[in-house]
């Protein structure tokens, strides 16, 4: 985009290469396999990118939802999976820590986390509590110098890999009795009871977190007793904005994959691009994509320097992956029988950004979010 | 529905839901065919239905063939598509082959005994069908079969394959069709397919390398018509994807709506949101649409209209219908519908070929249009 800084420039140069030596060659046989690409996640601490958001003073590069976002489709386009990784470490977990934790908390685990040695993951969703998640009840309560935590975290991205996890509980009836804990890897009572395996995102691995009398010190609560829902709100946006995100890299993915086939496929004695049909798809599949590129950054823009905004970022959420599905699945179309089978990308590509339509927020929240603000006067009468 | 209809859907809708339903999750994990559930459709007397009874056909109509279709893919597509091609095979063995060789070929499918494939496509050679390569040379006595064919369904398994080739010139005179059989000498079955869905239908390459075919097995005993009987099924052939697709989008919406109706979520079902209702009761008039276009196609068949706009449009709109649905469908299961703990995801990956297979949804339109202009010349 015109209005990138030099800084993020490089960055996204920096991640299209990366993208393309790293990702790009392994994401069909993590796919396959549904296993992570462990070593790719370790080389993006090489680069620094997994602190992307966080304070210079732990080794994080303090830039915005720009850098992150570019980070976010340069890995998109190339691998879905290691970049759903990717968030659920750098800005599910690491940025909230560095948000919301206290100095010594981040002296003591933003340093790790950012040089890759640690991953990260977030434990908001339940079993019975996904688009309600505040609703939640896996519960922490006040024991002799700390607290005893009980309960399930569901679909937890990274959880198997997971050395830290921060998590939402319960420590109250009322509805915004929520409280913030950091968990590591090892505490007795925690441990991952479930691998769940998904139609796409494969290489991002997902469990369900068990938490049976586990004892957390005090030391390990973040902020105050009550405070997950102030913690929660701040990086809301964030969170919405990056994931559309790896929905970008995918269209994106999807458009250049399009073209490149319509020069090469020959049906009729002439390749697929003297056919109008095609024509067609190709033109609205790239005015859409870039149309969504622009509008993502242009909130990403605004997002930095001006100010926050959840309706933006809940139509930024509610857009870009679901006409991301839409161009995944023309994209698919036009290959035929090859999109349809693994030796082309599309069709993981599709599978992938599926889950972009649900995860962080589905759709419907995303809709129901955008309605209740929109409509906030409306709705006392 | 007649008494029969009825009497077969439920008899189906059982063997489906003790055969098929407790396996298909770990058959689509690891692209396992079982040959079995196929022979144990022959029990049933569906394997041949619209075939002569002479052949051991059950001599019923399109508008009862697309139930079944429709039945068991509400618990498996691909199974349901191993059917509806099977059948396509022998019926353009029973409109072109000489009567020895329905006589030869025809029972042992009708039965369920064996399975047939049909080998069009090719690796250049898809929507462009009539341009396809693969050679084969008279010799004495016969033939000799050289090229390949990819995307063959249950390749590996059936026994009977009608194999379109070259016998002339460019274009779609120049083909013939040969009946191949697995154990000829020079076939054989290539790199299966990995796919995104259908995994449990075996699909694969099947290859030609000098292989002899007997001059007994060419097609209706002439050379030349093999492009004309192939195109010849595939009016039909879209009215049981059709089918197959509506069957899929009903199982998709009956498992969302029990969702909807089970879980709860800010203390109400979500089936109680009207952000889900109008999805749900969108879902349900699409595919009520969708659903009447096939029956109509396939009474107008059975009734010897030719129609091939209302079989193009059929197909086109049951299975543009079947992607919408199950992705939709997915989406009111959120989280699990995402998982393989529910088979919504398999549904979406399975529908997806539907809008590809027996011509793309961009040749359905081609063909819609080439029939529009001919009504308004």
């Amino acid at each position: 985009m015109w209005f990138f800084s030099d800084e993020e420039k490089q960055i996204q140069k920096v991640c299209r290469d990366f993208a393309k030596k790293e990702l790009a060659p392994k994401a069909e046989h993590h796919d396959n396999e549904e296993t992570f690409n462990l070593d790719a996640f370790k080389k993006m601490g090489e680069l620094g990118l997994l602190g992307i958001t966080s304070s210079p003073d732990y080794g994080g590069a303090g830039l915005g939802a720009t850098a992150a976002t570019i980070v976010m489709e340069e890995f998109g386009k190339a691998c879905a999976g290691s970049t759903l990784s990717y968030l659920a470490h750098t800005i599910l977990c690491v940025n909230n820590i560095n948000s919301n934790a206290s100095d010594i908390q981040k002296e003591k685990y933003l340093p790790k986390l950012i040089s890759g040695e640690h991953i990260g993951c977030m434990g908001m969703s339940e079993p019975g509590f996904g688009s309600d998640a505040v609703g939640m009840q896996c519960k922490a309560t006040k024991a002799k110098d700390g607290y005893l935590i009980n309960g399930n975290k569901m679909w937890i991205t990274n959880a198997q890999y997971a050395d830290v996890v921060y998590l939402y509980t319960r420590t109250g009836t009322e509805k915004n009795d929520l409280t913030t804990f950091i968990v590591e890897k090892g505490t007795p009572g925690f441990s991952v009871s479930k691998e769940i395996h998904k139609m796409g995102m494969r290489s991002s691995p997902t469990g369900e977190l068990s938490f049976q009398n586990c004892k957390v010190s005090e030391t390990q609560r973040v902020g105050g007793e009550g405070e997950s829902t102030i913690h929660m709100m701040k990086n809301l946006e964030l969170e919405r904005i990056t994931i559309a995100g790896i929905s970008l890299g995918i269209a994106q993915a999807c458009v250049d994959q399009c073209i490149k086939y319509a020069g090469e496929r020959k049906q009729f004695g002439k390749n697929l691009a003297h056919f109008q049909m095609i024509q067609k798809m190709v033109a609205e599949m790239a005015s859409e994509t870039e149309m969504l590129r622009r509008f993502l950054y242009t909130v990403c823009y605004e997002y930095d320097h001006f100010k926050k905004d959840n309706v933006l970022a809940s139509m930024v959420k509610l857009e870009l992956p679901k006409r991301a599905t839409k161009i995944a699945l023309d994209a698919i179309q036009l290959h035929g029988g090859y999109g349809y089978s693994r030796e082309f990308p599309l069709e993981r590509m599709m599978r992938d950004n599926k889950l972009n339509e649900i995860g962080a927020g589905t759709n419907e929240v995303m809709i129901m979010i955008i309605a209740k603000n929109l409509l906030k006067d409306a709705l006392r009468t | 529905m007649n008494e029969l209809q009825t009497e077969l859907k439920n008899q189906l809708k059982k063997y489906c839901l003790d055969k098929i339903e407790p396996f298909m999750e770990e058959d689509d994990e690891k692209n396992r065919f079982r040959p079995e559930i196929y022979r144990g459709f022959g029990d049933y007397g569906i394997c041949g239905i619209p075939l002569p009874e002479k052949f051991g056909g059950a001599e019923l109509t399109y508008q009862d063939f697309i139930l079944v279709l429709h039945e068991i893919a509400k618990y498996s597509v691909p199974y349901a598509v191993t059917l509806s091609v099977s059948t396509m095979v022998q019926n353009i063995l029973n409109e072109f082959g000489t009567e020895a060789q329905k006589q030869k070929y025809l029972p042992a499918l009708t039965s369920g005994e064996e399975i047939a494939s049909f080998c069009l496509s090719e690796s250049h050679s898809g929507s462009d069908a009539a341009s396809l390569k693969t050679q084969a040379k008279k010799t004495k006595g016969g033939y000799i079969l050289n090229g390949s064919k990819l995307w063959i369904s249950t390749a590996g398994y059936s026994k009977t394959y009608l194999v379109m080739a070259r016998t002339g010139g460019e274009g779609s005179s120049g083909v013939s069709a040969f009946i191949v059989r697995d154990d000829m000498k020079g076939f054989s079955v290539g790199k299966k397919e990995k796919k995104m869905g259908w995994r449990t239908s075996a699909t694969a390459e099947v290859i030609f390398e000098n292989c002899f075919v007997p001059e007994e097995n060419l097609l209706g005993g002439t050379e030349g018509t093999g492009f004309k009987a192939a195109m010849s099924g595939l009016d039909r052939g879209r009215i049981t994807i059709g089918a197959i697709a509506c069957g899929l989008s009903e199982r998709a919406i009956e498992e969302s709506i029990q969702y909807a109706l089970e879980r709860k979520q800010f203390n109400q079902a979500i089936f109680d949101f009207q952000g889900l209702q109008f999805m749900m009761a969108d879902m349900a008039t699409e595919n009520t649409a969708s659903w009447l276009l096939v029956k109509e196609a396939a009474e107008q068949y059975d009734n010897k209209i030719k129609n091939s706009k209302l079989c193009a449009m059929a197909k086109l709109k049951a299975t543009d219908t079947a992607m919408k649905i199950t992705t939709d469908a997915v989406q009111i299961l959120g989280g699990v519908g995402y998982t393989s703990e529910y088979p919504l995801e398999r549904y979406m990956r399975d529908a997806k070929v539907l809008q590809i297979v027996e011509g793309t949804n961009q040749i359905q339109r081609v063909v819609i249009a080439r029939e529009l202009k001919k009504e308004f010349n």
